[in-house]
């Protein structure tokens, strides 16, 4: 076990490392060897865990859906079929509940979203050492130092990933109160609300005040969004790397962090599976307010 | 927790699946259970009006039965009032029948007995020439006298 050569916060900032790709302090392209060096590459770097695990999850997703909707038919539904239709009706009733305009995107985009981040957030799952543990072996093999093989299994624990979400959906969001209000529509509904006044003095300092309440209304949705979400899953996952450092702790105590490990998997299935639909939930009500032409 | 080149990888992979599920996915389970809910909503309608028609064939079917037990019965009263008919003309036939045998036997009794009294007022005339012949003897011609003896006959 990497616990009985490092010490517990060296196992812990391992685990919280990203495999990333970029160029390293000597001017050349590579794998970061360490946290620090990870964050030295500044933006032109690339988190080849998460990109490899976020597509992969989605490539299953639609693998599954793809192959359900070539199934699907008016007839009796079975096996794959069946439970494709199922979240599919879930989330056409979500969409139907809370979105109230007509939009062809938003309930693909919404099962996307969902099916995405729970499968993201199932990887919390695994055994947190295992997948590492198989990656560094893997990297060890490649000719790498396997203890500076960082592999970060669940992808919605890296903030790149959660804010791309979140920002795919801001930026729905702009589109469409832009396509519905119209240009000006959308600066009126910035800059004329809440304080509304007929005094034409004062009616430029209270679109400025307006301007920032609700820049920071707009700007709050996708921030919220994603960092809900980032944070649920980082404290969660955090808490299993506290639980595995116990293995390394003796018999007892390594017992106890097994029992642990499993109550806390268990509630953690409430947690992944809640914070996908809250965030697809989150999601329908911005878009359904970006219809809307007041709030 | 550093965010690089990863966001954007990201927004573009995101905005590629939601674009296959938006195509490929989404449309056609949605058509299957569009199609799903019709074929559901024609059958449980298909169902009503068999229903329905059943009901209505029910209903004809218990009309027929009721007409036909009614004919039957009306048959069956013409039947009787026919037969009650005939027997009553047979017993009219047969009555009139014994009467004009009654007749006839009268009538042909009366002739016989007519004939009867013919020949016998004849026989009684011979026997009364007879015997005024054996009475008279010579005086009386049966020839001369036979007006006088045929008018006793009739007498007789």
């Amino acid at each position: 076990m990497a616990a009985t050569e490092i010490t517990s916060s060296e196992y812990i900032q391992h685990h919280l490392t990203n495999m990333t790709f970029g160029k390293l302090p000597d001017g050349s392209w590579g794998m970061a060897q360490s946290a620090a060096e990870a964050k030295a590459m500044g933006f032109w770097a690339i988190h080849l865990d998460s990109m490899f695990w976020s597509i992969g999850l989605a490539a299953i997703f639609l693998f599954f859906f793809m192959k359900a909707a070539k199934k699907a038919s008016a007839g009796v539904p079975s096996g794959v079929v069946n439970f494709c239709e199922w979240i599919i009706e879930f989330i056409d009733t979500s969409v139907r509940g809370s979105f109230s305009h007509k939009n062809a995107m938003v309930a693909p985009l919404v099962l996307t979203v969902f099916a995405w981040v729970f499968l993201m957030n199932l990887m919390d799952l695994v055994p947190v050492d295992l997948i590492p543990r198989i990656a560094a072996e893997i990297g060890g093999l490649m000719g790498a130092d396997p203890h500076h093989v960082y592999f970060k299994v669940v992808p919605s624990t890296d903030p790149n990933v959660t804010f791309a979400m979140a920002l795919g959906v801001f930026i729905l969001i702009l589109f469409y109160s832009i396509k519905i209000k119209g240009m000006g529509g959308f600066i009126g509904e910035l800059t004329g609300m809440p304080f509304e006044t007929k005094n034409p003095l004062l009616k430029p300092i209270f679109m400025v005040i307006n301007l920032v309440l609700e820049g920071v209304n707009l700007i709050a949705k996708p921030i919220s969004l994603s960092l809900r979400l980032f944070g649920n899953m980082y404290a969660g996952e955090m808490i299993f790397i506290l639980i595995a450092l116990m293995y390394s702790g003796g018999v007892l105590l390594g017992t106890f962090g097994g029992a642990l490990q499993f109550v806390w998997a268990v509630f953690h299935i409430l947690v992944i599976t809640l914070q996908a639909f809250i965030f697809i939930t989150l999601t329908i009500v911005y878009l359904d307010m970006a219809h809307s032409e007041h709030h | 927790m550093n965010i690089n080149l990863t966001l954007i990888a990201q927004l573009i992979s995101f905005a590629v699946f939601v674009w296959f599920t938006m195509k490929f996915v989404w449309p056609p389970i949605m058509k299957a259970l569009e199609e799903r809910k019709a074929k559901i909503a024609d059958g449980l309608a298909a169902a009503e009006r068999g229903q329905h028609e059943q009901e209505l064939a029910e209903k004809k079917a218990a009309e027929r039965l009721h007409e036909a037990k009614q004919q039957a019965a009306e048959i069956v009263a013409k039947a009787e009032k026919r037969a009650n008919e005939i027997v009553d003309d047979a017993k009219t036939d047969a009555r009139t029948e014994g009467d004009r045998l009654v007749t006839a036997a009268r009538a042909e009794i009366e002739q016989e007995t007519n004939k009867a009294r013919e020949v016998l007022r004849e026989k009684v005339a011979e026997l009364a020439v007879a015997g005024a012949e054996k009475i008279l003897r010579k005086e009386i011609n049966a020839a001369a006298h036979q007006d006088i003896v045929t008018a006793l006959a009739k007498q007789i």
